[in-house]
């Protein structure tokens, strides 16, 4: 069996899975509960001063679709809403009860630096493994200078992670916001200001839906909204992107990555590992489930691992990053089309109507004898798989490789490129 | 020791009858039908569609439901089938838009059609709104014969396209088999007089109750009174079995025993046997035999000639049966009915097989089986004596049924039918559907001047 040690920001864990900061990890008797279901790891729901915030009623709002439940999610509830000395008590008494799980606290303070300097001290005092700064927060706190305000200034991010690094011994994580036009921006500052790795996606300004009876936002509280922070399952391929950006990132080279973001499964896991991140950080998935969903991460995982001859994490993280490209670099004389298998096809007619009205009208909707049938037409094919997605079998549509019979060429090479590159710079 | 009636009223108490025959099949709960219609693929050319008599667009309405467009889903059903809600109750699914859905392929497994087709036409009919509008009235006025689906059918559409129909039904109560056939648990509530209300309330269509063909109409007259005549008398005849005793007290009509079933308003006052035997291998003995069961007889069989697949029944029915507790002997044909004292005692069955030439035999080995009701339910057949014209002009049967061609029309100029008294399946859903298409053929040749 694969061994499933995963060390992030230099914090050593069982496995990969840890949960993110957030209400699962918010008090000892729901991280209690979350260790003995088997999670490696957790970043405690973000540490404030004291004040505490006070929350507003109906916090959350999903998206469903067709039927799946909360394939999106959101939430308006801000940082933990219990006194600080409580939360430091508790946390030193999990960490005392559970020494090889990862124990990281979520912190954010105003951005002065005497304010970040007293708050890690004390985090220190409680043996945590480490502090991951929430730059990420898109509602509620950024309106008050503090989660995402900071983070999408990427000075501000370098100041503050430069501020905690030297305040502290505890390995210093920068969580990082998508709410961005370009991620590498507080990725690049967060390495700059010595951070010992990054994590991301924090959750995406969003409304999730309109309630049409009181025209409001959700979550309404009393007749209005405001936009809260999407994440679960829909945010993955934003966070998977996000993740590949700075994982190829020559400036970014050698800082660690902790993926979050739609993370529901050991496939999902294995996906943000093979992009680069060292460990991942569930909490939708939890929200919805339960922690017992970490034993099939923990149990597929490993299976796979087993299945493919991967020891440990350490042989396939980042194994994917090099196969992530700019569109100018991919091949352009290579080829594939639909194939139909019409033996599992059962005549749904999905794929041709949606070649048909939107795509590339090369699937033929004939009757044979009576019966129907959907045959691919070669010629007109180009590949677009939208057929192979929108079939409901699984493995009747496959896209096969052609020969075309043409060297591989990429666009800036490709004779089709008026602004191509001359032969002589060819590669 | 006294001997126990063979026959008796009321054998259950009163909270078991309203138990037995309550209905069989509970409608979708709201989130159950938001499930089934996420399994609905919306496919392209979709075979369901090409299954339905009616053609409706099944994973349209579909589509509606999982958006919460329910009214929008109901007008999608009922511009297609006007009684989409009793379709949804008695259609056999299993062997028409449920057998083609592609999910069988997948998973064995097809969208429940039929339950979400109620679950979308109930909402509609609940809520008393009318979705349908009629056309500019036309003055043209059509005598139907017959209120049940087809005539009903027919009138609607006709109303729908501005025209006036007058409808003459023999009973009391319009319908048809509807509200005198089916069986109680699978329509009950009186959903069958709601849906006859829905269909009125749109308007120009008169129903004259207790006005039969040949009695107190001719066709003469109406071909004489009205613009075009439909008709929609449905199989008034049942088949004899042809055997000795048939005459005896305790054989009895199924499909009169049914109708006495469906109207009495205390089903503690029907007499039912203790051994009750039903024979034939249709709809009508399933209904019978479940219903007799219900009733509270101990042992209900039903003996039909043939093999299980031969049966009219569908398999689905077969085992509805079986689970109500009905045993089902087939390959075997009945050869006297056996009286003691004057009370039916027995059936006397012979086993038939197939011959060399694929033609039903009796083998000559009989059997009997104990029996104090006997129900013969080996089909209907039209009347055709009110039909008959004293005109030089001949309504032309085929097979035993009013021969129409593909609009249903007649061989007489100006005179349509449809539903069971004309060739094709004799269901509900199809009725409607011939009701529908005789109604745009009517339409058509009225405005086409050749009347």
């Amino acid at each position: 069996m694969a061994d499933l040690t995963s060390t992030f920001a230099g914090i050593k864990s069982p496995n990969p899975f840890w949960l993110a900061s957030a209400p699962p990890t918010d008090k000892a008797y729901n991280v209690e509960r979350a260790f003995n279901a088997g999670w490696g790891g957790v970043v405690w729901k973000t540490l404030g001063e004291d004040p505490p915030i006070v929350n507003v009623s109906s916090r959350y709002g999903g998206l469903d679709i067709n039927g799946q439940r909360m394939a999106g999610f959101t939430n308006i509830e801000l940082i933990t809403d219990r006194p600080l000395e409580v939360n430091l008590r508790e946390i030193a008494q999990v960490k005392r009860n559970w020494p090889d799980r990862a124990l990281v606290v979520s912190l954010m303070v105003p951005c002065e630096e005497q304010s970040w300097k007293r708050i890690l001290a004390q985090v220190e005092d409680t043996g945590a493994d480490g502090v991951e700064l929430n730059f990420g927060c898109p509602h509620g706190m950024s309106e008050r200078g503090m989660g995402s305000a900071v983070g999408q200034v990427p000075d501000y991010v370098e100041m503050v992670t430069r501020w905690c690094k030297e305040h502290t011994r505890m390995p210093v994580i920068v969580k990082l916001t998508p709410n961005v036009t370009n991620i590498l921006g507080p990725a690049r500052a967060a390495q700059r200001g010595d951070a010992d790795g990054v994590s991301l996606i924090n959750t995406v300004s969003s409304i999730i839906s309109v309630d049409l009876d009181r025209m409001a936002p959700t979550p309404t509280v009393d007749g209005k909204g405001t936009h809260g922070g999407y994440c679960g399952p829909a945010v993955k391929p934003i966070a998977l992107h996000m993740v590949a950006e700075i994982a190829r990132d020559p400036e970014c080279t050698g800082l660690p990555l902790s993926g979050i973001g739609g993370v529901a499964t050991w496939r999902d896991a294995a996906e943000f590992m093979a992009l680069g991140a060292s460990t991942v950080q569930v909490c939708t998935a939890a929200m919805h489930y339960g922690f017992k969903i970490v034993d099939d991460m923990i149990d597929g995982l490993s299976n796979w691992m087993d299945d493919k001859g991967y020891a440990s994490p350490r042989d396939f993280v980042g194994k994917a990053v090099p196969n992530v490209t700019d569109w100018q670099y991919l091949n352009m004389n290579y080829k594939i089309i639909a194939r139909i298998d019409q033996r599992s096809c059962i005549q749904c007619g999905l794929c041709h109507i949606a070649c048909e009205d939107t795509a590339h009208q090369a699937i033929a909707a004939l009757r044979v004898d009576g019966k129907r049938r959907y045959d691919v037409i070669d010629a007109e094919c180009v590949g677009c798989n939208l057929c192979y997605h929108v079939c409901p079998v699984p493995g009747c549509i496959s896209m096969v490789e052609v020969d075309t019979g043409q060297a591989a060429v990429d666009w800036n090479h490709d004779p089709r490129n008026p602004r191509r590159l001359p032969v002589s710079e060819q590669g | 020791m006294k001997r126990n009636a063979a026959i008796a009223a009321g054998r259950l108490q009163p909270p078991e009858y309203v138990k037995n025959f309550d209905e069989a099949k509970p409608p979708l709960e709201p989130h159950q039908a938001l499930v089934d219609a996420g399994r609905c693929l919306f496919c392209y050319d979709a075979p369901c569609i090409e299954a339905c008599p009616t053609g409706i667009d099944i994973p349209s309405f579909i589509r509606k439901i999982g958006t919460g467009n329910l009214k929008g889903a109901a007008v999608d059903i009922l511009s297609e089938n006007i009684m989409g809600g009793m379709c949804a109750r008695v259609c056999p699914t299993e062997v028409l838009c449920e057998q083609a859905c592609v999910r069988n392929a997948s998973e064995g497994k097809p969208v429940r059609i039929g339950l979400l087709q109620r679950h979308a036409t109930d909402w509609l009919l609940s809520r008393g709104a009318q979705p349908f509008r009629r056309a500019a009235a036309s003055g043209k006025r059509i005598g139907v014969v017959g209120a049940g689906p087809a005539g009903l059918s027919c009138a609607h559409r006709l109303a729908m396209l501005g025209h006036d129909s007058v409808v003459f039904e023999a009973r009391l109560k319009a319908a048809g088999l509807n509200e005198h056939g089916v069986a109680a648990y699978k329509t009950p509530h009186g959903f069958a007089q709601r849906e006859v209300d829905f269909i009125l309330a749109l308007g120009g269509i008169e129903v004259r109750a207790g006005r039969a063909l040949g009695r107190e109409v001719t066709l003469q007259e109406l071909r004489r009174d009205f613009d075009a005549v439909f008709l929609g008398v449905g199989l008034a005849g049942t088949k004899t079995l042809g055997v000795p005793g048939e005459a005896l007290s305790g054989v009895e009509d199924a499909v009169a025993y049914i109708e006495r079933l469906r109207q009495t308003p205390d089903l503690a006052t029907l007499a039912v046997g203790r051994r009750v035997v039903a024979i034939g291998g249709g709809n009508t003995a399933i209904d019978i035999a479940v219903q007799a069961k219900r009733l509270g007889a101990e042992d209900v069989t039903i003996v039909y000639r043939r093999g299980s697949d031969a049966m009219s029944a569908t398999g689905h029915e077969q085992e509805f049966a079986q689970t109500n507790g009905v045993r089902i002997k087939h390959w075997a044909q009945p050869v006297r009915l056996v009286a003691e004292a004057g009370q039916l005692i027995a059936a006397e069955f012979e086993y038939t097989r197939l011959d060399t030439t694929g033609r039903l035999v009796g083998t000559g080995e009989v059997f009997s089986l104990e029996a104090d009701q006997v129900f013969k339910a080996i089909g209907q057949v039209l009347v055709a004596d009110p039909l008959r014209s004293s005109d030089r002009q001949v309504l032309e049967m085929q097979g035993g049924k009013i021969a129409v061609d593909a609009e249903r029309h007649t061989s007489l100029p100006g005179v349509w039918a449809g539903g069971d008294c004309t060739a094709g399946a004799d269901l509900t859903v199809q009725a409607v559907q011939d009701g529908k298409v005789a109604a745009h053929a009517i339409d058509r040749w009225l405005r086409a001047g050749a009347r």
